[in-house]
C-alpha cells in the first residue's frame, strides 16, 4: 500500500505540471486549449530523443521550448487568423501527431532503458535509492514550476494575462494588447504541459506516441478536484490546488485499480465522468434553488 | 491650438449606406473641446451620442472628416492605441473591471504606467496611493484592497472604474451614461464622485447623460445632439441662467420635434431611471 501511495504521489507530481498548464489556459486565460493533447506527446518525444542522445537535463529544457512553440502556433491561428480556439487547438494537435512521429524517427515508441535519465544521473551522484530519487525529483521539479508560476502571475505582465482571461473587453479598452497576453499565456501553458510529458518519459523510461491522449480531461479533473479540496481564493492558491488535485486524482486512480474497481482501460471513462459530473453540479444546484423558490411562492 | 484637446472636423458616419436602412448617425459634425473642459451631452435616444464616442475612441471609423487629439490626426489610428490617451466608461458596470481580480489588482492595471514597481504588479508605495484614492470615494473600499471586484455592487464597481480611468491620466475621458444602470441614490453618489475625480485630476471630460439637471449643474459646458448634429452648445453665463424648462423649449425649437414624444428628455430629474 505504501508503495502504491508513493507511486501515485510521484505520478501526481509529474502530471501536476501538465495540470498547471491546463489551469493556465482553461482557468486563467479562459481559453479551452486542446493543443495540450499534442504538446504533452511533443514533450515526451523531444525528451526521449534528446535523452537517448545522452543529454537528459537538456531534454527537459528542449521540451519546454517545443511546448511553447506549439502554444505559439495555436495562438497565431486564433489571434491572427481568427480561428476559434477549439478548432485552432485541434489543428495544432493534429499536426503535432505527425511532427511527434517524425521527431521519434517514425517509431511509435522509444525505450530509454539503455540511456541516462535525470533520475539515473541523480541516483549515481547521490547514491540514494531509485525510489527515493524519484520522489525527490518529481516533487522538486513540480515545486520549482509552482514557485516560478506563482511569482510570474504576481508580476505586471502576469497580471495582464490574468486580466485578459477575466475581462478581455476591458483589457482591450485599457491599451493592453490582448493578442500578446493570450499568446504568452498559451505558450506558458503548453510549455508546462510539454515539460510534464518530458518528465513522464524519463520517469517511466519509455516514450509512446499515444501518451498525450486524454490529457485535457486528466488535467481538468485535477483542476476540479483541487478546487474542491483547496478552493481558489487567489491565484497562488489556485495553482497550488491544481497540484493537490493532481496528486489526489492519481491516488484515487491507483486505489481504484488496486481493488479492481475498474480495469486499466476504464481510466479515461472515469476521468471524463469526474469532469462531466463536476460540471453538472452547479446546474443541479441552480435547479434545486429554483424548485425551492417555486415551493415558497406556492 | 495648443489648448485644444479634441477637434472633430466635418465628421460623418452613415450606417448601411445605399440601402433602404441608410442612417446618417453623425452628420457633418464639427466640435472642439478645450483642455480641462468638462462638457455634458444631452440628446434623445438614437441622436448619435454613443456613435460620436465610438468615432472618437476608434471603435468605429469615420466615413469622412477628421479627428484630432492634442493636435495629432487620429482619424485612422486603431482603438487600442487611442486607448492610451482616451479613457472610456460605459453604462454597464461589469464592463470596466475584471471581476476575479482584487480591487488593488484592478487599480494596478490602470496604474501600471505610473507605478514605480518595475517587475511586480503592486508594491507598498502603490498601495499607499490606492488607499488614498479609494478613501476619496467615501465608500469604505480603502479597507478592502484584497476583495475581489466581482463581490462589489454595481455602484461600487462603477466608482472603481472611474478611479481607474482617472489614475491612468488620460488626455480625454468619455463617460457614456455611466450612471444609467444604477439605482437613483447610487447614481447621485457616482455623479458626485465623477465631479470630484474630474476636478481632482483636471481631465478633459465628455459625459453623456439623460439627466438634464445633472447636465446643467456638472461641468462647464453643455451640448445637445439631434439627428447626428449638435443643435445647441452653451457655456458661461448663458448656461448658468439656463433652466430645465428653457432648455426643453430650446430643444423643441431647434429639433422641431414634439417633446411629448420623447420619453428620454421627459425623464429629466429622475436620475436616468428608465
Ligand atoms: N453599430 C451600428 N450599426 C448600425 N447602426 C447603428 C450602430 N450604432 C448605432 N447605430 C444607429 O445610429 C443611430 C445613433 O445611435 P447612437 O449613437 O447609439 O445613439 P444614442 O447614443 O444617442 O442613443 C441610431 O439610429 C442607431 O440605431
Ligand atoms: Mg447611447
Amino acid at each position: 500500500m505504501a508503495l502504491l501511495l508513493t507511486g501515485a504521489i510521484q505520478l501526481g507530481m509529474i502530471y501536476a505540471i501538465m495540470a498547471m498548464g491546463v489551469f493556465i489556459s482553461f482557468r486563467i486565460l479562459n481559453v479551452p486549449d486542446l493543443t495540450v493533447e499534442g504538446s504533452f506527446t511533443l514533450g515526451v518525444a523531444v525528451s526521449a530523443v534528446v535523452a537517448t542522445k545522452g543529454h537528459p537535463v537538456l531534454a527537459l529544457f528542449c521540451a519546454l521550448l517545443a511546448g511553447a512553440a506549439a502554444g505559439l502556433v495555436t495562438s497565431f491561428l486564433h489571434t491572427k487568423i481568427r480561428i476559434q480556439t477549439i478548432l485552432a487547438g485541434i489543428l495544432t494537435m493534429t499536426s503535432l501527431y505527425t511532427i511527434n512521429l517524425a521527431i521519434m524517427g517514425g517509431r511509435a515508441n522509444i525505450s530509454l532503458f539503455a540511456s541516462e535519465t535525470v533520475l539515473t544521473l541523480l541516483e549515481k551522484s547521490t547514491g540514494l535509492s531509485s525510489g527515493m530519487v524519484k520522489t525527490i525529483v518529481t516533487i522538486a521539479v513540480t515545486a520549482i514550476v509552482f514557485a516560478l508560476l506563482s511569482l510570474f502571475f504576481k508580476t505586471r505582465f502576469g497580471l495582464k494575462i490574468r486580466a485578459t482571461g477575466d475581462n478581455e473587453e476591458m483589457v482591450r479598452a485599457s491599451s493592453i494588447n490582448a493578442s500578446v497576453t493570450k499568446c504568452a499565456g498559451l505558450m506558458l501553458g503548453n510549455a508546462c504541459v510539454a515539460l510534464s510529458g518530458a518528465m513522464l518519459c524519463q520517469y517511466q523510461k519509455s516514450a509512446d506516441i499515444s501518451l498525450g491522449a486524454g490529457m485535457v480531461v486528466v488535467g481538468l479533473a485535477s483542476v476540479i478536484i483541487g478546487e474542491a479540496l483547496v478552493g481558489k481564493r487567489n491565484v497562488i492558491l489556485g495553482i497550488l490546488s491544481v497540484v493537490v488535485g493532481s496528486v489526489a486524482y492519481q491516488i484515487i486512480i491507483a486505489i481504484a485499480l488496486k481493488v479492481r474497481l475498474l480495469p486499466a482501460y476504464g481510466l479515461k471513462l472515469i476521468s471524463a465522468c469526474i469532469v462531466a459530473i463536476s460540471l453538472t453540479l452547479p446546474v443541479v444546484r441552480d435547479e434545486i434553488k429554483k424548485v425551492r423558490r417555486g415551493k415558497k411562492n406556492v | 491650438m495648443s489648448d485644444t484637446i479634441l477637434k472633430l472636423c466635418n465628421v460623418t458616419k452613415v450606417f448601411h449606406p445605399n440601402t433602404v436602412n441608410e442612417n446618417r448617425a453623425i452628420d457633418n459634425l464639427s466640435f472642439e473641446l478645450k483642455k480641462g473642459d468638462f462638457v455634458t451631452i444631452l440628446g434623445s435616444n438614437g441622436s448619435g451620442k454613443s456613435t460620436m464616442f465610438n468615432l472618437i475612441a476608434g471603435s468605429l471609423l469615420a466615413d469622412s472628416g477628421e479627428i484630432y487629439l492634442e493636435g495629432e490626426n487620429i482619424t485612422l489610428v486603431p482603438d487600442y492605441i487611442r486607448a492610451r490617451k482616451i479613457g472610456r466608461i460605459f453604462q454597464d458596470p461589469m464592463k470596466g473591471t475584471a471581476p476575479s481580480l482584487t480591487i488593488e489588482e484592478n487599480l494596478a492595471l490602470a496604474y501600471s504606467r505610473k507605478s514605480k514597481s518595475k517587475i511586480f504588479s503592486i508594491n507598498k508605495e502603490d498601495r499607499k496611493v490606492f488607499v488614498e484614492l479609494l478613501s476619496m470615494l467615501g465608500l469604505g473600499l480603502e479597507n478592502r484592497l484584497k476583495t475581489k471586484i466581482g463581490l462589489l455592487s454595481g455602484g461600487q464597481r462603477q466608482a472603481v472604474t472611474l478611479l481607474m480611468s482617472t489614475i491612468a491620466d488620460p488626455s480625454l475621458l468619455l463617460l457614456d451614461e455611466h450612471t444609467a444602470a444604477l439605482d437613483p441614490n447610487t447614481a447621485v453618489k457616482i455623479l458626485e464622485i465623477t465631479k470630484e475625480l474630474v476636478e481632482y485630476s483636471k481631465t478633459s471630460t465628455m459625459m453623456i447623460t439623460h439627466d438634464i439637471n445633472a447636465a446643467l449643474s456638472i461641468g462647464n459646458r453643455t451640448i445637445m445632439m439631434d439627428s447626428g448634429r449638435i443643435i445647441l452648445d452653451i457655456s458661461g453665463e448663458e448656461r448658468k441662467n439656463m433652466t430645465v424648462e428653457s432648455l426643453l423649449k430650446l430643444y423643441k425649437k431647434e429639433s422641431k420635434k414634439e417633446l411629448s414624444n420623447d420619453r428620454i428628455l421627459f425623464s429629466a430629474g429622475d436620475m436616468g431611471e428608465e
